[in-house]
């Protein structure tokens, strides 16, 4: 098979890519390859894969940089994060959330930390996932009409709120 | 104590147990980072520098006598050293000011500043011990949490510079010898099954290095969704299993081809014991064929530690710092050569060949 770029040479890199379902299949030599910013030596890793690197078209780059996310605290740009795989602060993990939900779903199949959870910033991390639960149970008691449940509900998340802030000040005394 | 002092000693996880046969050691890896400032890949060097200033003044006040490395002011020889000893990557050894590691005395710990991410814990232990590594680890983190506030989020756990870490921010090692399953041609489905079940098979020296010598790193890929017991759980299960592949593989060889086996051992320990030039990849090759020689009892003059030891000690930065000068690939063949004849000589006068 001769290479689909310069048709001379015998195409020895052969790149296949999924978008939205359609099979695209690249034939290229190693010199084509090499021109063309594909790096054959250093493993593509599985963050590349799923964030389609290297193979895509200027044509879609500059498509993407015209609504280009950024993180307001840090200032990386969707484009940047994809072009490094690397985040810039924490922060991006909500200003780039769409991306990030399914690429940690496809890498780690979840989407839910269960591991061992920091002692000082902890009691915030157990309060946050219990209010979310009693959240839930509200929408549950208000769809079944029980606004009586939903109202205690409702003031036991108050009390946790308050619980959470008045902890707050010893946690940062400690830092 | 300093690099020199560790020169002359190895770091005790290579204090190989008995009877572990093709384990070398197990690793803990956690990846933290610090709620108020950018990942050090997006970080300014200033910010870089209050983070290590931090991490410096914990590590003063620990109870282990941390030895503090600033990658700013460790020559180039010293940084290879850090990482033919496995101590830092070579993400680290390419880094300048604000960044560098703490390593414990006996080396089972060192703490990476501003690799990747902020903090890597690392936790290093002889033989299949995962969960003694885990324990370290956990305690060190606990006494860095205690001071620093960790980038943590309910949902998504430990925030890491990579997506790839999040959750728990742990990645679990085993360093295995398996000369049985090379040999036999098994290798491969072994490594395409054990990547089925979300587990990666690296070389010695970690991600994008060879399995030279033999030598692979199985390790959890997966961080997210599941607790660090249930990760470390699953690695020794499959370890285990991977011990008796190798173990079944090894008996085979044996049984359908001891002479080939015997012979190739006893090159190995003729070439080690007379060759005057040696490449570390030859090196790496014969002291694996001599490893499997002494775990199949074919040659007993030396200990599996004193084979492990000398996988890190013919390095090309260790021979260096060792004849104190830099030496050209050549002299490095010579010297290399040199030392492992030392090594023979030494461990067979005191008992005669078979």
């Amino acid at each position: 098979m001769k290479c689909e770029c310069c048709h001379k040479e015998e195409a020895t890199i052969h790149l296949t890519q999924v978008i939205d379902g359609n099979v695209k299949k690249l034939n290229l030599c190693q010199e084509c390859a090499q021109d063309s910013g594909i790096d054959l030596n250093s493993p593509i890793s599985i963050t590349d894969i799923l964030l389609g690197l290297g193979a895509q078209s200027a044509g879609v780059a500059a498509a993407m940089s015209e609504f280009d996310l950024s993180c307001s605290r840090c200032q990386m740009t969707r484009t940047e994060f994809k072009k490094g795989a690397r985040l810039g602060c924490p922060e991006c993990y909500n200003a780039f959330m769409g991306e990030l939900n399914a690429l940690t779903k496809a890498m780690h199949h979840s989407a839910q930390h269960v591991g061992k959870i920091p002692a000082r910033q902890g009691n915030k991390a157990r309060i946050t996932a219990q209010i979310a639960a009693l959240q839930k149970d509200i929408e549950v008691a208000i769809a079944k009409e029980q606004y009586e449940v939903a109202a205690n509900l409702r003031d036991k998340i108050k009390a946790l709120k308050e619980s959470a802030q008045t902890s707050d000040p010893g946690d940062s005394n400690d830092a | 104590m300093t690099l020199d002092d560790m020169m002359r000693r190895h770091g005790s996880w290579l204090s190989a147990g008995l009877g572990e046969g093709p384990v070398i050691s197990s690793r803990i890896r956690l990846a933290r980072n610090l709620e108020e400032y950018s990942f050090p890949g997006w970080a300014s060097e200033e910010e870089r520098c209050e983070v290590w200033d931090q991490a410096s003044q914990i590590f003063e006040s620990m109870d282990i006598p941390f030895v503090r490395l600033g990658m700013g002011e460790t020559s180039d020889l010293d940084k290879e050293i850090l990482f033919e000893r496995h101590l830092i990557s070579q993400e680290l050894a390419v880094k300048e000011a604000g960044c560098g590691v703490f390593v414990s005395p006996d080396e089972c710990l060192s703490v990476m500043v501003n690799e990747e991410d902020h903090i890597r814990i690392q936790s290093l232990q002889p033989g299949l011990n995962l969960i003694a590594a885990w324990n370290n680890a956990d305690q060190i983190d606990d006494q860095l949490e205690a001071r620093l506030t960790y980038a943590f989020s309910p949902k998504l756990g430990y925030l890491t510079s990579c997506p790839s870490n999040v959750g728990t921010g742990m990645r679990a090692s085993v360093m295995l010898h398996l000369p049985g399953l090379v040999i036999m041609e098994e290798m491969e489905p072994v490594i395409n099954g054990i990547s089925k079940i979300g587990l990666a098979v690296r070389g010695m020296w970690g991600e994008g290095t060879e399995a030279a010598g033999n030598m692979f790193q199985i390790s959890n890929q997966i961080t997210l969704g599941r607790r660090e017991d249930e990760i470390i759980a699953h690695l020794d299960q499959i370890v285990c299993e991977l011990i008796e592949h190798e173990n079944n593989a090894r008996l085979r060889l044996m049984n359908e081809r001891a002479p080939t086996v015997e012979d190739h051992v006893a090159r190995a320990f003729g070439i080690l014991s007379n060759a005057r030039m040696m490449t570390s990849a030859e090196a790496l090759n014969l002291l694996s064929t001599l490893r499997l020689g002494l775990d199949l009892g074919m040659v007993d003059q030396f200990s599996q530690r004193e084979i492990d030891m000398l996988f890190i000690a013919i390095q090309p930065a260790h021979l260096q710092k060792v004849q104190n000068k830099d030496l050209d690939p050549d002299d490095r063949d010579v010297v290399r050569a040199e030392m492992l004849r030392d090594f023979m000589e030494n461990a067979s006068s005191d008992d005669d060949l078979e």
